[in-house]
C-alpha cells in the first residue's frame, strides 16, 4: 500500500500537467502532419466539397527541379571573381574545422557526422548565393529569404549594441531614449511597411523636401531590384533593432562591475574592457537573442508585400510572400511545400547554430 | 483646493453620464414612398408519383413556378438578415452599404456587408462554401470566378428569377453583360452591378491645344506619350508624364497589359477569345502580336513616373487626376473621379477626354493564333475594323456583379435577390454609376440615355458626351474582349501571367523568355487540371456551343 502512494506521488506531477501538455502537442503537432500531408496533395473543389488528390512529391519537384526552380532557387550564372573567392573561404573554413574537431580531444562520430552535415548544407547554400548574386544570375526566394534574414541580423545586432551601449552610460536623458528607442518594436509590421512606404515616396508625402534637398525628388527605389532590397531591409531594421535594444541593455546592465574596474585600474582603454570584458559576458545572452531573431527572421513578409508586393520582377519576394501568393489563388499544396522547405531551412540554421556557436559561446564564458 | 477639484470632476463625470443616458431624440419618421417591390417567384421542386405501363413506380420530378403575392410594403422579409460578403472597398462595398437602410426601410430585410481584403475574397468565398460553413449569404464578386464557383456549386442558378423579375429590366442591361457577364454555361448566376472594361483617357485641353487627336492604336499612344513627356504642363510647373498605366505586380497590371495585347489576338469577335484557341486550348502567347504587345508594354514605361513599376491603379488615378498624366489606361472610374474637386486639381476637371482602348492595323494571323505571325488588317482578318483598325475593348474583371449562395436558405435567397435586383434598377444605378466613389461604372443603356444625373456629377455637357460616348463604342462593339473564365483563372492571370510580366518589366527575363514562361505556366496548368476539361470550360465561357 505504501508502494502504490509512493508511486502514486511519484506520478503525481506527470499526471497533472499531462492534459495542458497533450494539448499543447495536439495544437502544434496536428497541424504539422495535416499541413505535411497537404504539401503531397492538390486542392480541388467538387459540388459542395472539396478533393486533397494525393500528388506525392510533385509540390517539391516543382519547386526543385521543374516549373518553378527558377523563381525558387534562384537563376544560377557564373560566379564573379569575389564570388569565386567567397566560396574558396567558405570551404577552407569548413575543412579548418572538421580538422580542428577531428584532431580535438572531444571527437565523437555522430559529432563529425553532424558536422559534416552542417558543413556540406552551408556550402551548397554560399554556392547557390554566389551563383544567383552574380551579374548575371538572379536570387530566388531562398536567396532572397536569406539575404533579408542575415543582412537585418547583422545590422540590427550592431545598432542595437550601440544603442545599448550608450543607454547605460550615465548622460542625460537616457531614459526618455530607452522609450523612443523601443516604440518601433510596437508598430505593426503593416504600419512600419506603409510609414516607410510614405517616406520612401519621392514624389509627395512627409520626406519630400527631404528627397529634394538631397536631390533625389522624383527618382524611383522601387524599380531596382537592390534599391527595393534595401527599401524592405531598412523598415525590417528599424522595427527589430529595439528587439536587440532591449535585451542588450538588460544584459550590459547586468554585468559585473568590479571586472570593469579593475580593468580600469589596470589600464584597459574602452576598446580592450569591451572585447575582453563586456563582449564575453554578454556572449549567451547574444546568441539566444540571435537565435530567436533569426527564426522569426526568417519568415518575414509584411514589409516585402506592402512595400513592393514582392516586385519590381520578383526582387524582393521572400519565401513567405511566395508561400502567400500561391495560397491565394487556392494552390494550397504548393503553398504548403513551400512552407515545409521553410521549416526545413530554419530548423537547420536553428539547431546548427544551437549545437554549434551557441553552446561554443556558453563553452567559453 | 484638492477638494474642489475632486468635486468638479465629480460633478462632470456624473453630468457625462446624464447626457449618455438620456434617450435619444424620437427619428422623425421618413415621409412615405410609393415603392414597387416584386417578389420574384417562388421555385418550387414538386414530387409527382406516376404509374408507367411497366409494373413499377416512377417518381417524377416537376417544377412549379408558385406566382408572386402582393405583400405590403416594409414587411415583404421583415426578419431576414441577409450577409452579403464583398471587398473591403470603399468602392463596391460603398453602394451596398448606403443602399442597406433604403433596403430595409423598403422590405423589412437587413443587409449585413461584411467585407474582406481583396486577395482574400476568391478563396474565401470557396473555403466557406467548401467547409460548409456557409457564412455569407449572397456576394459581389468578380464574374470570372464563376468558372470554379459554378463547378463547385457555390452559386444559385438566377435565370428564373432574373427572367420573372420585370422591375430588374434586363433589356436595359447592355446585352455584352446580359449575354457573356452573367452567363456562364447558358443559365445567368449573377446580376450586373458594375461595367468593367478599359479606356484610354486623355487631357484634352493638352492635345487640342496642340492639335493631336486621340489615339486611335497603340503605336499612336507610344507617340503622343513620348511627345509630352517631361515637359513642364504638370501644375506648378512641374513635369508631366507621357503616359500612366498600373504596372505593379499583384495588383492590375496584368489586364492593363491585355487591353494592349487584346486588339493583336482578337479580331472576329467576342466569340473568337483572346486568351487561348478554342480547338485545342492552346494557349495565343507564342505569336508574334503577343511579342509587338510586350514591347509596347515596356516602351510605355519610359514615358511614365519613375517608379510606374510600383504603381497599382489607385496611384494612377491620383497622378493623372492630379494633372501629373497626358494619357492614362484605365476602368470607367477615372472618369468620374476627375470632375469630384476632392480628388482632381482644376487643370484636370472637365478637361478629360476618354476613347474606346486603342487597337492595331495588324492582327495575328486569325487562322493560326497560337504561334501566326501579324498580318495586315483587311476585311477577312478584321471584319469589325473601324477606319482600318482592329479594336479589342478589354472588358477586364467583368464587372462587379451580384451571386447568391445556393445552400442559403430559401427566405434568405429571395431577399438577397431582391436587393440586389433593387440596387440593379436603374433608378439607383443610374445615381450609383455618376458618383466616383462607388466604383461602379455604368453598365446598362439606360446609364447613358439620361445625361441628367452625369451633369449632376459635375460633368459638363462636353465631357459627359465624350465619357459616355467612349463607352457606349466599348459596349456595342462586336470584338468587346471577355475576360478569362476557366477553372483555375486566378492562377492564370494572378501569378503565372503577372509574375512574367513584372520580371519582364523589370529586366529580369527577356521578351521572348516572358513569352516562354507564361506559355509553359499556362500549359503546365491546363495539363494539370486536364485539357479537355478546360477547353469545355473555355467554350462554355464563350458560348461556343459544338
Amino acid at each position: 500500500m505504501n508502494a502504490l502512494v509512493a508511486w502514486f506521488d511519484s506520478m503525481a506531477t506527470n499526471v497533472f500537467i499531462l492534459p495542458a501538455v497533450l494539448v499543447i502537442l495536439f495544437l502544434a503537432l496536428v497541424p504539422l502532419f495535416l499541413s505535411l500531408y497537404v504539401s503531397l496533395t492538390r486542392l480541388s473543389f467538387g459540388q459542395g466539397s472539396f478533393v486533397l488528390t494525393f500528388v506525392g512529391l510533385d509540390n517539391y519537384a516543382k519547386l526543385l527541379v521543374g516549373i518553378d526552380h527558377v523563381h525558387f532557387l534562384g537563376l544560377w550564372a557564373d560566379p564573379s571573381p569575389i564570388g569565386w573567392l567567397v566560396l574558396g573561404l567558405v570551404i577552407l573554413a569548413f575543412a579548418w574545422w572538421l580538422i580542428r574537431y577531428v584532431r580535438g580531444g572531444e571527437f565523437a562520430v555522430g559529432g563529425l557526422v553532424g558536422r559534416i552535415v552542417v558543413a556540406s548544407v552551408v556550402t551548397v547554400l554560399v554556392w547557390i548565393m554566389v551563383q544567383t548574386i552574380a551579374n548575371s544570375g538572379r536570387p530566388g526566394t531562398v536567396g532572397v529569404t536569406l539575404i533579408y534574414v542575415f543582412v537585418d541580423m547583422f545590422f540590427q545586432y550592431m545598432i542595437g549594441l550601440g544603442l545599448a551601449m550608450l543607454c547605460i552610460q550615465h548622460i542625460p536623458g537616457r531614459r526618455f531614449f530607452r522609450v523612443v528607442f523601443l516604440l518601433p518594436m510596437m508598430i505593426t509590421p503593416v504600419g512600419v511597411a506603409y510609414t516607410f512606404r510614405m517616406l520612401a515616396d519621392t514624389y509627395k508625402g512627409p520626406f519630400y523636401p527631404v528627397w529634394i534637398a538631397l536631390g533625389l525628388g522624383g527618382t524611383s527605389w522601387a524599380d531596382n531590384a537592390w534599391g527595393a532590397r534595401i527599401a524592405v531591409m531598412v523598415g525590417d531594421i528599424w522595427q527589430w533593432t529595439p528587439f536587440m535594444f532591449i535585451v542588450l541593455l538588460a544584459a550590459l546592465e547586468s554585468q559585473s562591475i568590479e571586472e570593469v574596474e579593475a580593468a580600469v585600474v589596470d589600464g584597459a582603454n574602452q576598446w580592450q574592457i569591451f572585447w575582453s570584458i563586456t563582449l564575453p559576458s554578454i556572449l549567451p545572452v547574444s546568441t539566444t537573442l540571435i537565435l530567436i531573431r533569426m527564426i522569426e527572421a526568417f519568415k518575414i513578409i509584411d514589409l516585402p508585400n506592402v512595400l513592393t508586393n514582392g516586385g519590381p520582377g520578383t526582387a524582393t519576394e521572400s519565401m513567405s510572400l511566395h508561400a502567400y501568393t500561391l495560397w491565394r489563388v487556392l494552390d494550397v499544396g504548393g503553398s504548403a511545400a513551400i512552407a515545409y522547405m521553410l521549416l526545413i531551412l530554419v530548423t537547420f540554421s536553428a539547431m546548427s547554430f544551437v549545437n554549434l556557436v551557441r553552446t561554443r559561446a556558453q563553452a567559453v564564458i | 483646493m484638492k477638494r474642489l477639484i475632486t468635486l468638479s470632476s465629480l460633478v462632470m463625470i456624473a453630468a457625462l453620464l446624464l447626457a449618455a443616458c438620456a434617450p435619444a431624440a424620437a427619428p422623425t419618421a421618413p415621409p412615405p414612398v410609393q415603392v414597387i417591390v416584386t417578389q420574384p417567384p417562388v421555385v418550387q421542386t414538386v414530387v409527382v408519383p406516376q404509374t408507367v405501363v411497366a409494373p413499377q413506380t416512377v417518381v417524377a420530378q416537376q417544377t412549379v413556378v408558385v406566382p408572386a403575392t402582393a405583400v405590403p410594403v416594409g414587411t415583404q422579409f421583415k426578419g431576414i438578415t441577409v450577409n452579403v460578403l464583398t471587398f473591403t472597398g470603399p468602392q463596391i462595398a460603398e453602394p451596398l452599404q448606403r443602399r442597406a437602410p433604403d433596403f430595409e426601410r423598403l422590405t423589412g430585410a437587413k443587409i449585413n456587408v461584411i467585407v474582406v481584403p481583396f486577395s482574400d475574397l476568391y478563396q474565401k468565398i470557396l473555403t466557406d462554401h467548401a467547409a460548409g460553413t456557409n457564412s455569407y449569404d449572397a456576394y459581389v464578386l468578380s464574374p470570372q470566378w464563376m468558372a470554379d464557383f459554378v463547378g463547385a456549386g457555390v452559386l444559385e442558378d438566377l435565370t428564373a428569377r432574373i427572367n420573372a423579375d420585370k422591375d430588374l429590366q434586363w433589356d436595359d442591361v447592355a446585352p455584352f453583360f446580359r449575354n457573356f457577364s452573367a452567363n456562364y454555361g447558358g443559365k445567368l448566376y449573377t446580376v450586373p452591378l458594375d461595367g468593367d472594361f478599359e479606356m484610354v483617357y486623355y487631357r484634352k485641353d493638352i492635345l487640342t491645344k496642340d492639335g493631336v487627336k486621340p489615339p486611335e492604336t497603340w503605336d499612336d499612344y507610344l507617340a503622343i506619350a513620348k511627345q509630352y513627356q517631361g515637359k513642364p504642363l504638370a501644375p506648378g510647373g512641374k513635369p508631366i508624364y507621357g503616359s500612366c498605366i498600373s504596372k505593379k505586380r499583384a495588383a492590375q497590371g496584368f489586364q492593363m497589359f491585355w487591353s494592349i495585347v487584346g486588339p493583336f489576338l482578337q479580331s472576329q469577335g467576342t466569340k473568337e477569345g483572346s486568351f487561348f484557341d478554342t480547338t485545342s486550348m492552346k494557349p495565343l502567347v507564342m505569336n508574334a502580336g503577343m511579342a509587338r504587345a510586350l514591347d509596347i508594354y515596356k516602351e510605355s514605361t519610359k514615358y511614365g513616373p519613375p517608379d510606374e513599376l510600383n504603381l497599382d491603379v489607385g496611384d494612377t488615378r491620383s497622378l493623372f487626376d492630379t494633372g501629373r498624366c497626358v494619357l492614362s489606361l484605365d476602368w470607367g472610374d477615372i472618369g468620374t473621379l476627375s470632375v469630384d474637386p476632392a480628388n482632381a486639381v482644376p487643370d484636370v476637371i472637365n478637361n478629360v477626354g476618354s476613347i474606346i482602348d486603342p487597337g492595331t492595323k495588324q492582327v495575328v494571323d486569325p487562322t493560326n493564333r497560337v504561334t501566326g505571325a501579324l498580318v495586315n488588317c483587311d476585311s477577312t482578318t478584321c471584319p469589325n475594323a473601324v477606319n482600318g483598325v482592329n479594336h479589342a475593348p478589354y472588358a477586364a474583371f467583368g464587372g462587379w456583379s451580384a451571386a447568391i449562395n445556393k445552400d442559403a436558405k430559401p427566405d434568405v435567397k429571395n431577399a438577397a435577390y431582391a436587393f440586389f435586383s433593387y440596387v440593379s434598377q436603374p433608378a439607383q444605378s443610374s445615381v450609383d454609376v455618376t458618383i466616383g466613389r462607388t466604383g461602379f461604372n455604368p453598365y446598362r443603356l439606360s446609364h447613358f440615355a439620361n445625361l441628367g444625373p452625369w451633369l449632376h456629377s459635375g460633368m459638363n455637357q462636353a465631357m459627359a458626351q465624350d465619357y459616355l460616348g467612349a463607352i457606349q463604342a466599348s459596349l456595342q462593339s462586336p470584338n468587346m474582349i471577355l475576360d478569362m473564365r476557366v477553372p483555375q483563372t486566378q492562377y492564370y492571370q494572378q501569378v503565372a501571367l503577372d509574375q512574367a510580366l513584372a520580371q519582364f518589366l523589370a529586366g529580369e527575363i527577356t521578351r521572348d523568355q516572358a513569352m516562354k514562361q507564361i506559355n509553359d505556366a499556362w500549359e503546365s496548368k491546363t495539363n494539370e487540371l486536364g485539357r479537355d476539361k478546360q477547353l469545355a470550360a473555355y467554350q462554355g465561357s464563350l458560348s461556343i456551343t459544338k
